[in-house]
């Protein structure tokens, strides 16, 4: 009687998680193998794959050094720059903004994050093309301003784009934060700058790390904000693996730059909840 | 302070507020706004290319989040009585299809996809009895799919965190009741994470709606809004991309603010 009613307690369990085990499957640990296959095989004469066992196309990474290069240093630049543009909005948001409109507050804060990325950049590339902010320079008698397609109009989306995700996980640190604390550290006659420094911003430490983590891993497989601010010259990872696969059809090159960007992706990752575990136990974060 | 976080905020909301001005411009002009006129948007929905591209987006957001909402909330529901080790799995992989870059997603699914049609279709030629097999292509399936995979992601992380806020007592004091296991989910559980669920389903959509670089990898021949307005962006900023943006900005931004909704409501009866 026990045993039936634990073989179909099971068969239930097996059934409902049954649907998205086949989805992950499918759709994510086969991709994941057929990936890692191509980047250990030969670039067919006519494009696409051909088999073989090769470490020819990671031999070839350097080649593309540069793509590398422009990604590990403007995401996690552009990652700090939002946190400088972050923490204070956070910490506005959490601890003086008025309650009756903090919630509000935090949805405006909130809602950009879940619109298009696509037409949030195309924005920007309005205001900093030749007929936006160039433009109105040049009425006032200054000539020949560039701004589209530099490494500062990247930096700008990506301050842009990424912003409310930064916000979010460190305004939900200061909000769970004990006001006692800085009361008690108030008492005790420290000024606010020194409360500040030694109560509220170590304590805000994990929301810190996490809005870095996150940002910093989702820029590093940006393709848009380089593709429309950088306009090919300052160009991710992203950009060189669109290029490998839908122009030059090296599909196994492009395989080998992908492994290689999740492996960056997953050595960041590690670094993060190192830290994130020195620092204080994780705390979940609400990105709705 | 009060004037820096007002500057974020007006940072935030005048680049979209400048698309949305502009879309009602009368002339073609970018820095001069000559008057106000919806003609740009006469113009857009009388173009036959967005028109499907539109309706493409729609069905592909649509069916991929309704499936993300029945089978993440069944995954998130089954995820409970699993063992810690299994669990511990499907936790990994579930992460894993939200941490890996849309970039990698995409080139994954394709190369996959492309491998294991290359298989299917010559075995499909030698085994179909007619003259015209079907072949086997990228399209609407395999951005339905690679879209899927992450909204049931997003819907079981949604519907697992608002399960595990349910008190147990109500869900055993059914069942002391005699309710049937089904009973209990029909009409305690499923009421109760309903929010949660439409939430979810929600957000996916968005998802779907707004992704452009994985559709861009496996759309094959078919196109969806995001890869329009991004092929019409290259082609030059005109006052139509305006309109186009304005209207995805609108169709987001209804979504959202309903997701969001949803969520508060959940929130807020259960006392958090």
């Amino acid at each position: 009687m026990q045993a039936a009613m634990n073989t179909k307690r099971n068969l239930v369990t097996a059934a409902l998680v049954a649907p998205a085990a086949a989805w992950l499957c499918v759709f994510l640990v086969l991709p994941f193998i057929a990936m890692l296959v191509f980047a250990f095989g030969e670039r067919a004469p006519e494009g696409g794959y051909q088999a073989a066992f090769t470490f020819a196309q990671f031999a070839n990474l350097p080649t593309r050094a540069a793509a590398f290069w422009n990604t590990l240093v403007l995401a996690p630049a552009g990652a700090l720059l939002c946190l400088l543009v972050a923490y204070p909005v956070a910490y506005y948001l959490a601890v003086k903004a008025n309650p009756r409109y903090r919630l509000i507050l935090v949805s405006l804060v909130v809602v950009p994050f879940w619109t298009s990325l696509l037409v949030r950049t195309y924005a920007w590339m309005y205001i900093l093309g030749s007929r936006g902010i160039p433009n109105l320079l040049a009425m006032i008698g200054i000539e020949d301003v560039r701004m589209l397609n530099t490494p500062g109009a990247v930096l700008l989306g990506i301050v842009y784009g990424y912003l409310p995700l930064m916000i979010m996980p460190i305004y939900v640190s200061l909000e769970k934060l004990d006001r006692r604390l800085l009361e008690a550290s108030a008492d005790l006659g420290a000024k606010p700058v020194s409360t500040f420094f030694g109560v509220t911003l170590p304590l805000s430490l994990p929301g810190v790390m996490t809005g870095v983590a996150l940002v910093t891993i989702l820029l590093l497989g940006e393709y848009l904000i380089p593709q429309l601010l950088g306009g090919g010259k300052v160009f991710f990872i992203g950009n060189a693996l669109v290029d490998l696969f839908l122009q030059s059809r090296n599909w196994p090159f492009g395989s080998a730059i992908a492994v290689t960007l999740v492996a960056v992706v997953v050595v960041v990752l590690m670094v993060a909840m190192r830290i994130a575990w020195k620092v204080a136990g994780t705390r979940q974060v609400d990105l709705v | 302070m009060r004037a820096f976080i007002s500057a974020v905020y007006l940072f935030l909301y005048a680049p979209i507020a400048l698309v949305v001005l502009f879309s009602f411009n009368a002339g073609r002009s970018a820095s001069e706004f000559t008057g106000f006129s919806t003609a740009w948007y006469g113009k857009a929905l009388g173009n036959t290319f967005l028109v499907s591209a539109l309706q493409n987006s729609l069905m592909i957001a649509f069916t991929s989040a309704a499936l993300a909402a029945v089978f993440g909330t069944m995954a998130a529901l089954g995820m409970e009585r699993l063992g810690t080790r299994t669990r511990a799995i499907f936790d990994a992989l579930f992460a894993a299809a939200i941490v890996v870059p849309g970039v990698v997603i995409g080139i994954a699914t394709l190369v996959a996809l492309v491998a294991v049609f290359s298989f299917i279709n010559p075995a499909l030629a030698t085994l179909w009895p007619g003259d015209q097999p079907p072949q086997l292509g990228l399209g609407y399936g395999s951005i339905i799919a690679a879209h899927g995979l992450f909204s049931m992601a997003l819907v079981t992380m949604i519907v697992k965190a608002r399960i595990a806020s349910l008190g147990r007592d109500i869900v055993e004091a059914s069942s002391d009741l005699y309710a049937t296991p089904l009973t209990t989910f029909r009409l305690i559980v499923l009421p109760q994470i309903l929010p949660s669920i439409l939430a979810g389903f929600l957000l996916a959509f968005t998802f779907s709606f707004d992704d452009f670089i994985i559709a861009f990898f496996v759309a094959g021949s078919k196109t969806t809004l995001p890869i329009y307005v991004f092929a019409s962006i290259r082609r030059g900023v005109t006052p139509e991309i305006n309109a186009i943006a304005t209207l995805v900005l609108v169709a987001s931004l209804l979504l959202i603010l309903t997701a969001r909704v949803l969520m508060r409501e959940k929130k807020s009866k259960s006392g958090e």
